[in-house]
């Protein structure tokens, strides 16, 4: 039960970050019914900036935590947000009109660049960090038991994936800029005929999708202090797993189902093998596909038009 | 930008459109006067919805040129026409199904947000239906609640030009009588230039200040709406064989 309950944590903390980044994977499809390939480089590149970042708050002497982590957090947005603008402008919008493989095979050149741009310029080896939070809290500790415990950082992880997914539902549910990338999922002729900007509407789908997954690559950096640049591939095609599973398309589909490919993975850790929890995610990414390919929260196209 | 009713708000000189290889349209020059409702009518296939989808500038005129109160708009990127006054119910309605009522309107006035309410209001006094409706999700709403939502929608952008695709298509009478009533208030007492496509002929004629006849992607024909309805040709073409 104590080991069950600290697992448990662990998987929850996991399935947060997967699914900050399944979000971007999910929106983009909605929006031009295509993966974004190098999403999961994005994701790369938000962890190295933080790196970066976080030696150059040391240098220049901020080592308050709660400041330097938000300092962090807005320079890694802003910097993917960037770069996510960059990867709509330079592998997607030239394409656009093409036959629909084109763009998805530059998108994948895109992520190889990136890879390579990274190893080039940051190095092969395994990039650490310090521990920036350490804390941790002991929620049950009986004689006999297994220690359960909830660090700082997994509460602040919680925390913050929370609020960034409520602010995204609100922001898709209630502003215009959210209205107009609904009508461009579902109409994008009809939403230019109301004067919607609609390169400008996808562009921004890109750089909101590229944020979060800058933040998702925040939080793995200081949740497993290394990070190296073929980190984005694994991570992306999981995220990817985890929109597919939650109904690729449906914003809370991929929180949904970063959470359970989170809770899996740690689960099949814990009582099975370490060495094949990927094979636990793909597995389910290849059942998925065969018996649900509309995903749990996804819908059918049965609409009355 | 007070323009007095009469003056040309809309013109289109030799405008040629094509679909890959395929010429939709051959050269159509007409004009519509600022308070105008005018409409064009032709079969199935005449170029009658290009010809709406390329004043929009979805696809572009190949050649020729569009002149929208003074302004040329012929290579303006669709989301820009509709910023200078243009707004039209497409083909099909286009509604946004997986949207409700309010959305779709709101929507339809995202070029104008300041005047939102206003226009909310005048369009629920125009079709009441809708406010009925206003949370409902634009797929479920029946044929005629549609076509309303897409006027409306229009509406919602304060056009000075309207375009209509075939407002009447596939609703019972009842429904068409209402929204033809609807766009003869608009234009009488909002002074709304309209420019209609209508494969029902004769109501359509009837409604108009003038019309145009389109075969084949050339006009064919033009005059006032009367004058048309008593033209021999036009009533053996369009009239009294279909309806």
């Amino acid at each position: 039960m104590d080991y069950f309950l600290q697992q448990l944590i662990n998987g929850v903390t996991l399935g947060a970050i997967y699914g900050l980044v399944a979000i971007g994977y999910t929106m983009v499809y909605g929006i031009i019914g295509m993966i974004n390939f190098a999403h999961g480089e994005i994701y790369m590149i938000g962890a190295f900036i933080a790196v970066i970042s976080f030696l150059v708050l040391g240098l220049i002497g901020i080592t308050w935590v709660p400041l330097a982590v938000v300092i962090v957090l807005i320079l890694t947005m802003l910097f993917t947000a960037v770069y996510g603008w960059a990867v709509e402008r330079l592998a997607y919008r030239p394409l656009r009109g093409s036959f629909r493989l084109a763009p998805l095979i530059s998108a994948i050149g895109m992520s190889i660049f990136l890879q390579n741009y990274v190893q080039l310029v940051q190095g092969a080896r395994v990039k650490p960090l310090p521990p920036v939070m350490s804390d941790v809290i002991v929620l049950m500790d009986r004689a006999g038991g297994f220690r359960v415990s909830v660090s700082d950082l997994q509460l602040l992880i919680l925390a913050l994936t929370v609020t960034l997914m409520i602010g995204f539902t609100q922001v898709i549910a209630r502003t215009s800029l959210g209205r107009a990338q609904r009508a461009c999922e579902q109409d994008m002729k009809m939403a230019s005929l109301l004067g919607i900007d609609v390169d400008r509407t996808i562009s921004l789908t890109f750089v909101m999708g590229a944020a979060l997954a800058g933040v998702a690559g925040v939080m793995v950096t200081m949740y497993y202090g290394v990070i190296d640049f073929y980190i984005g591939f694994l991570a992306g095609i999981k995220a990817f797993t985890a929109a597919v599973l939650g109904g690729i398309g449906s914003l809370p589909g991929a929180m949904l189902g970063g959470l359970l490919i989170g809770l899996i993975e740690a689960f099949w850790s814990a009582y099975f093998s370490v060495e094949y929890k990927d094979v636990a995610t793909f597995v389910i990414l290849v059942l998925v596909l065969i018996f649900r390919p509309t995903g749990l929260l996804g819908r059918p196209d049965l609409e009355k038009v | 930008m007070d323009r007095a009713a009469g003056d040309p708000m809309l013109t289109m000189t030799g405008v040629h459109t094509f679909y890959g290889a395929i010429e939709a349209l051959k050269g159509i020059d007409l004009t519509v006067a600022t308070g105008e409702i005018v409409t064009l009518i032709g079969a199935n296939g005449a170029g009658k919805s290009t010809l709406l989808m390329t004043l929009c500038g979805a696809p572009q005129a190949r050649y020729g040129r569009i002149v929208f109160e003074g302004e040329d708009i012929t290579r303006l990127p669709t989301c820009q026409i509709v910023r200078r006054g243009i707004a039209q119910s497409p083909e099909g309605r286009r509604i946004f199904p997986r949207m409700t009522v309010l959305e779709n309107l709101q929507l339809g006035a995202i070029t104008a947000p300041a005047s939102y309410a206003e226009e909310l209001e005048r369009v629920f006094l125009l079709f009441p239906r809708l406010k009925e409706r206003s949370a409902q999700r634009g797929g479920t709403l029946s044929g005629g609640e549609q076509q309303m939502l897409a006027i409306g929608r229009a509406l919602m952008s304060r056009p000075r030009l309207l375009l209509l695709d075939e407002p009447s298509l596939g609703l019972a009478p009842l429904v068409i009588r209402q929204i033809f009533q609807v766009i003869r208030d608009i234009n009488r007492d909002h002074g709304m230039t309209v420019f209609m496509v209508e494969q029902n002929a004769h109501r359509a004629l009837r409604l108009a200040h003038r019309a145009y006849v389109m075969v084949n992607g050339l006009i064919t024909l033009t005059g006032t709406g009367a004058g048309l309805l008593a033209n021999p040709e036009v009533r053996a073409a369009y009239l009294e064989g279909g309806h």
